[in-house]
This record gives C-alpha cells, structure tokens and sequence, in this order.
C-alpha cells in the first residue's frame, strides 16, 4: 500500500495510484490526482469526473469506455459523447486516468 | 446443542440432514441458509414443522444483506452478531452442518 | 477470436449472492464480455434468481452490495435477462421482487434457449 498527502491528510492509494476508499475523496484530492497526471482541470474535465462519481454512486462500478461514451453524450449533449473529446482532456483514457482522478476503483475489464 | 447452517436448502442438504438428525435444541440459519427461513420458499413447510421440536434464529444482517429481512416467517426470531455469540454462550454443544 | 465474429454467449447464474463469490465473479466477466461486442444473454436460475431481489442491504455484513450494478447491464447493451418461473415460486418471489426487468421462462424453454447458445458459462 502507498498513500498520498493532500492538505495534511494522508490518504490510502493502491500500487497505480488509484485511491483505495473513495469516500475519501473531495475536489483537492481530485485536483492532487490530476496533477500526479499531468492534467490541467478545466471545467469541461470537472464534468466528466462529477459525471463519473454520480455512474459509481448510481451502479457502484466505473464504466467502461464505450459506456461512459454513449453515457456521456446522452447526458452532456451528443458532441461530447466521442471518445475523441474524451481522449482529449484525458489523453491517456478516460476510463482509466479520469477514474483515478475521480476516486474510482480501475475499471472492470480495463488492463 | 445448537444446529447452525450457513447453506441455502435449495443448494444443498445441510439443512435437511439436520432436521432429519438433529434432536431438538436450536437451530441458528446464516448466510445463505437464512433464505430458509423466509415465507414462501420450498423448505417453508419442512422448517415449520420443525418448529415444534426446534427453536429457530435467523441472522438479520445476512436477510438485510439479501433484501429478505422483512419476510421472515412466523416463529423464527433474529438475532444479530451479539445474539449470535450469546446462543453459542448458551449451548453446551454448537454443531455446524457444511 | 477473429475480429468481426459475435459468438452467442449465456451466463447462467445458480447462486446466492454474498454466501460464495460466484455471483459477483459472473458479474465481472458479463461486463469484461459486454466490451468484446458479444451477443450476450444472462439466465438466473435456482438460488441465481436471488442476486436479482431488490432491497438488498450489505452493510451489516461489510461486503459490497453490488445488486446495483444489474441495472448498469442496460448501458452495457445487455438487455436479455432470463429468469426460471419454477425458481422465483420455490422462493416466494415474483416479477415484482425484482430489480431489473426480466423476461420470465419456464424450465423448459429455458432449456431450449441454452441450445442455441455458442458458449454456455455455469456460475
């Protein structure tokens, strides 16, 4: 087990980095993930990653790619629903880099 | 002696060896063994005549964990963990049937 | 598998949840088979048809209650959800109970479906 501090507080991550109890988490330690990413937040990137913790609440898994897609254009407006825009505030995919930027287990299927 | 079986009956016998061996004292269902004790499934009338010779518990947090909770069938009691260890505390022998 | 091949692929679910971790395995391996584009059907038979009660609450018991993930399967394109109609009675369940909508079989036409099938995976 490692860990990160943000803030004073110490908190639990597994070997990749990815926060072990994700109750845990609030916006700095999002904004600390972020830069462990080398990600710029913007608000377009605090949508996916809102839109992504409400998916875990609603079903209690992270979605796959293809999901959080079609998903994401169903709920955000269709120009936002490409991996393509997904890719581009998350170069190095969205399943798996903004997941861990929203306090989410990797997800299922995802290597 | 107090019987506890952690077996659905639909899944396997354990139950259903207990009530066929048993003697009488207590029986405590977990795990997937508390789907006995709820209205409506099969074993419902084999458990209910065992009533008579049997006092029977349920452990509610494994029905709340299933959703069965609220229909439990009439004369079985819950207890929850601490019940659990004051039946083992009460009983001379605990017999589990895996 | 050659890309471009949709093999019919059924999941067939005889356990309760949380007992053993059969349920959440198969769970597990619908989603990672939903990413290959498979034609994928789901069938909860036996004790199986209890993985599907709603209500369930797993905090007495520190496990992750992952009943909610069922209704994730939709998103997932995984719409053919079979339930044995002799399982759900033996139970003291009906439709209602359920968390998820289901297409209710009997045995035997459950049966028939499974021969159809290209890969059939017991859990």
């Amino acid at each position: 087990m490692s860990s990160i501090e943000v803030n004073g507080k110490s908190y639990e991550t597994d070997e990749e980095g990815y926060l072990v109890n994700l109750t845990e988490w609030n916006e700095d330690v999002g904004k600390y993930l972020a830069q462990t990413e080398s990600v710029e937040m913007t608000d377009q990137h605090w949508e996916v990653i809102n839109f992504l913790r409400d998916y875990y609440n609603e079903f209690q898994i992270a979605p796959a790619v293809r999901v959080l897609t079609k998903a994401i254009g169903k709920k955000l407006g269709a120009e936002k629903g490409t991996s393509q825009y997904l890719y581009e505030l998350f170069p190095y995919g969205p399943a798996k880099q903004a997941c861990k930027i929203a306090g989410l287990p990797k997800p299922t299927g995802c290597v | 002696m107090l019987n506890i079986v952690n077996k659905s009956p639909a899944e396997r016998n354990a139950l259903e060896s207990c009530l066929r061996v048993a003697q009488g004292g207590a029986i405590l269902l977990i795990e997937d063994a508390v789907y006995a004790a709820t209205r409506g499934n099969a074993a419902e009338a084999t458990l209910r005549d065992a009533l008579s010779r049997f006092k029977v518990y349920a452990l509610a947090p494994d029905l709340e964990a299933r959703g069965m909770h609220d229909r439990v069938m009439e004369g079985i009691a819950t207890v929850d963990y601490g019940g659990f260890v004051d039946l083992v505390a009460e009983h001379k022998t605990c017999q589990s049937w895996l | 598998m050659s890309e471009g091949t949709i093999k019919k692929f059924m999941f067939v679910n005889r356990k309760a949840p949380y007992g053993t971790v059969y349920a959440l395995e198969s769970l597990e391996v619908v989603l990672i088979t939903a990413a290959f584009d498979q034609d994928v059907s789901l069938v909860f038979m036996d004790d199986g048809v209890f993985q599907l009660k709603k209500g369930q609450q797993t905090k007495g018991i520190e496990n992750k209650n992952f009943s909610p993930t069922y209704r994730a399967l939709d998103g997932y394109d995984i719409e053919k959800l079979y339930v044995e109609e002799e399982a759900l009675a033996a139970r003291g369940l009906t439709e209602d109970d359920l968390l998820v909508d289901v297409a209710v079989m009997s045995r035997a036409d459950l049966g028939k479906l499974m021969e159809e099938m290209d890969v059939v995976l017991s859990f």
